[in-house]
């Protein structure tokens, strides 16, 4: 039942897309755009196969970048929201801050770091940390605050010390904001590594688009497009399985909700 | 069965303000053991304010709360408490949620379960151990945070009306239930309610907690043997207590 409606949800979704292609197919075939501005589905479709290994081999290094940026960024976040939420006056001295860093484009500070730390995996790694971990950390705050103030009560009355409410409370009813802050951070963090890649680097998904911008071969360029969506696609899919493994009780939830 | 007991819980002459607004004043109660004890007020008359002080969540400006002879003023775990809202914990099993009380404690989760899931036939909750809250309906998970309440106190439990979401129906069986159970496990009930008729069904003593800041204006007995059905509910007598209350809580305002 379940299943069935939610591939009737994303019909609409793969139909459009299926449009959008037929058109593209249309144009670039029918002679309406030249090729060397727009190349024909088909031959992005040749290009992906045809440069398949490197491809892959590229996705596997900005994948490296992206997980272990990720990482930081999660386990930055964790520990700061977690400090904000428990010292009223960090929040008050720190929020805003954070609010202001996250206007600062990320395109503007990769080539720092590239001049800091050199060509190699640092800037890229410490790029995708900076980016993944504001909506982490926000997300975190908010599932903090979103605690019901009377089951805190109810559990202060049983004699729980802070640390257990946290435990107990906090921390499980924060945990849903966690995860729809890491699905937005996943594609952030491919996103970030494949940024800060364009600015240097030896190997990854940003290097070889560069490279490939730099020959005019645009099938090959959306071919890269191509496997980077997928990858982003991929990398949201596994936060949902990890949800759904780590917070079984949701299904149950969402069923009452229906009713 | 009124004053068969000793003494369980005690509070003396406890005001609590906040913001320097008295909420409640001078109040001073007491239960005996296996007694079911009514504190039936308006709204705004301080009720959870009370509440609050005696499980000890609050600590009064003056006065304070005895557990069976033991100061607990302002010491919360001694006495638990339930509310209309269940607030059994989404993300834990049935098992785990009942033995909460158990676990903060200090007792080893596993000893704690099975302790919980022993009282579970007697609470009509049987095989639900592994279940989330969400998969129960209402009445099971108000009885579940009924034992839970339990297996957090020593003997005293709090009840905030915590019928009072359910229809009649339900209500009447509950309260049946309910009798049963503080018999069955020797419990002392204090009962924040404003249904009069409850009051006057359940209860072996009434309070009647009114006026701003909130003080105890009266103390009513009700003397026929509990538990009492349908028929009490109809006759003269009952007719009677609810006269008198009405006009206490009228003479309050």
């Amino acid at each position: 039942m379940k299943k069935s409606r939610s591939i009737t949800n994303k019909l609409p979704a793969i139909a459009t897309l299926a449009v959008i292609a037929v058109i593209w197919l249309g144009a670039s075939e029918g002679g309406l755009v030249p090729e060397f501005m727009l190349p024909s589905p088909i031959q992005v479709w040749q290009a992906l196969t045809a440069d398949f290994p490197t491809l892959m081999r590229n996705a596997a290094v900005t994948l490296q970048e992206a997980a272990l940026g990720l990482a930081i960024g999660i386990v930055v976040a964790l520990a700061l929201a977690t400090l904000m939420h428990r010292v009223r006056a960090l929040y008050r001295a720190l929020y805003p801050l954070l609010v202001v860093t996250q206007t600062i484009p990320t395109i503007a500070i990769a080539p720092l770091l590239v001049l800091w730390m050199g060509f190699g995996m640092a800037p890229k790694v410490t790029l995708v940390a900076l980016t993944t971990f504001f909506p982490l950390a926000v997300s975190l705050l908010e599932g903090y605050a979103s605690t019901d103030r009377a089951a805190a009560n109810l559990l202060r009355s049983m004699g729980a010390s802070r640390w257990q409410i946290f435990r107990h409370l906090e921390f499980p009813a924060a945990l849903g904001y966690f995860f729809s802050g890491l699905r937005v951070s996943v594609s952030y963090a491919v996103v970030g590594a494949v940024i800060s890649e364009w600015l240097g680097g030896f190997e990854g998904l940003g290097v070889y688009m560069t490279r490939v911008r730099k020959a005019y071969a645009y099938d090959k360029m959306f071919a890269v497009i191509i496997v980077i969506v997928i990858v982003s696609l991929l990398l949201m899919a596994l936060v949902t399985a990890l949800r759904r493994l780590t917070m079984p009780w949701e299904a149950y939830e969402k069923i009452e909700r229906n009713d | 069965m009124s004053g068969a007991g000793k003494e369980m819980l005690r509070a003396e002459g406890i005001t609590k303000a906040y913001d320097g607004r008295t909420i409640i004043q001078d109040i001073s109660l007491r239960l005996d053991q296996g007694e079911l004890v009514c504190l039936l007020g308006v709204s705004g008359a301080g009720k959870t304010t009370l509440f609050h002080t005696l499980s000890g969540l609050e600590t009064p400006e003056a006065g304070r709360v005895l557990l069976d002879g033991e100061d607990i003023t302002g010491r919360p775990g001694q006495i638990s408490y339930m509310l209309q809202k269940d607030l059994l914990l989404s993300h834990k099993k049935m098992a785990d949620n009942v033995a909460l009380p158990l676990t903060l404690r200090g007792e080893k989760p596993k000893a704690a379960r099975e302790k919980a899931l022993s009282y579970f036939p007697q609470f009509g909750l049987e095989g639900t151990g592994d279940k989330y809250p969400a998969q129960l309906s209402g009445g099971m998970r108000q009885r579940a945070a009924l034992l839970r309440t339990f297996l957090g106190s020593r003997g005293v439990v709090l009840l905030d009306e915590p019928f009072s979401a359910l229809d009649a129906l339900t209500k009447r069986e509950i309260h049946r239930w309910y009798m049963g159970m503080m018999d069955q496990l020797k419990l002392t009930t204090l009962f924040i309610t404003h249904d009069i008729d409850e009051a006057i069904l359940l209860s072996d003593r009434i309070y009647i907690l009114s006026g701003r800041p909130g003080r105890i204006t009266a103390e009513l007995d009700i003397q026929p043997p509990r538990p009492r059905d349908v028929d009490f509910a109809l006759s003269g007598e009952f007719l009677d207590y609810k006269r008198t209350i009405l006009g206490m809580l009228e003479g309050s305002y």
